[in-house]
């Protein structure tokens, strides 16, 4: 049994892709309060896509990005990956930190702290939606950060899909503010087993 | 001409001189990069996991070590490489993500690197460098001119090995 992912139907996509909307409507609110500024957050795009192309959907492995990682506890065991561009993450961490556009250049470990939260509220968003639609119980691990190329990265999550299959199950996530956006990557990866129970727990399992 | 030749991540490619083999952003993965100094034949394997005989699903052999470094060996050899004369060069295996309490999960980079150098041991190939471990990704060169294995990085700069 390989590739559970790529005998998804349309229908269990479309499930997943909402749970995402809701999530992300979830977070955006949570965001916005923080930073006292209105937050839209949708999900344009879920794909499944070969583990080689996974890279190139945030720039290319070499790409320098900032990711959050979070492993999910609860009857439907699975990581939770978090990426953005670097410059996105720049943007993010001035806006939470109330500074000047354009003034990040580095991350120092308060901004370090803000971009995990940033991950934290996410990943608690998301998985509250999950847990609604499922009644299953999942709650978050704490949550690490690196900054680095995007494959190394991405590795991590990509290692443990492949003891499973060659696919990965990739929820696009968008922000925006009232003047600009920016795009961030959330993946989403169920341990063996964990999708189908996810489903099944939703109600369109095959 | 020389060209660069890019090894995706569960790849592996061969070439001779003058071109050169790249690939990008390795993290917990393992970059084996083989080399006949007097053929000048060489080849860059990007492999994910150890073993394919504890994995679910192994259709792709070049994503594992133990199946990804006897075929390109047998490619090098076709190309003209001789097996007594190749040298072996390591780099990646790194844990991008430090938790409190690491999983195994989380050490793979270690069980990576560790595969590896017991395989090369059993494959009769003399490991003769590495640059493995840490919590950062890196970006490897293999030149085929004159076998060295460049290794980029972010925070950490170059290094040849």
């Amino acid at each position: 049994m390989s590739d559970e992912i790529l005998k998804l139907s349309m229908l269990q996509l479309d499930a997943l892709r909402e749970i995402g909307n809701v999530g992300a409507g979830n977070s955006a609110t949570a965001l916005s309060q923080i930073i006292n500024r209105k937050i839209d957050m949708t999900v344009p795009k879920i794909a499944i896509l070969p583990l080689g192309e996974v890279p190139d959907v945030v720039g290319g492995p070499d790409a320098m990005v900032a990711g959050v990682y979070l492993r999910v506890f609860g009857p439907a065991p699975s990581s939770i990956l978090f990426l953005l561009p670097r410059d996105s993450a720049f943007y993010l961490v001035d806006m939470l930190m109330g500074r000047e556009q354009g003034h990040t250049t580095s991350l120092n470990s308060m901004d370090e702290s803000a971009l995990m939260e940033i991950g934290n509220i996410l990943a608690g968003a998301y998985l509250n939606a999950l847990s609604h639609f499922t009644s299953l119980t999942l709650l978050p691990s704490i949550p690490a950060l690196a900054m680095d190329m995007a494959g190394a990265i991405l590795s991590v999550i990509l290692i443990q899909l492949g003891q499973m299959g060659d696919h990965a199950l990739v929820i696009e996530t968008e922000f925006t503010t009232e003047s600009d956006g920016v795009k961030g990557h959330f993946f989403l990866i169920p341990d063996p087993g964990s999708l189908n129970t996810i489903l099944a727990a939703i109600g369109v399992k095959e | 001409m020389s060209e660069l030749i890019k090894v995706g991540m569960a790849d592996y490619k061969v070439g001779s001189n003058p071109s050169s083999l790249i690939s990008y952003g390795l993290g917990s993965c393992v970059g084996i990069a083989l080399y006949d100094t007097a053929a000048k034949i060489g080849g860059l394997a990007h492999i994910m996991l150890p073993d394919s005989t504890q994995a679910r699903s192994a259709e792709n052999p070049a994503k594992f070590a133990n199946t990804a470094l006897p075929l390109m060996l047998d490619e090098m050899i076709k190309l003209g490489a001789a097996k007594n004369r190749i040298l072996a060069k390591i780099a990646g295996g790194a844990q991008m993500f430090t938790f409190a309490n690491a999983t195994d999960v989380m050490r793979v980079g270690e069980r990576n690197t560790e595969a590896v150098r017991i395989l090369l041991k059993k494959m009769d190939i003399k490991l003769i460098a590495d640059d493995t471990g840490g919590n950062y990704g890196r970006t490897v060169v293999l030149h085929l001119d004159t076998g060295i294995y460049l290794i980029k990085t972010i925070a950490k700069g170059e290094k040849e090995l």
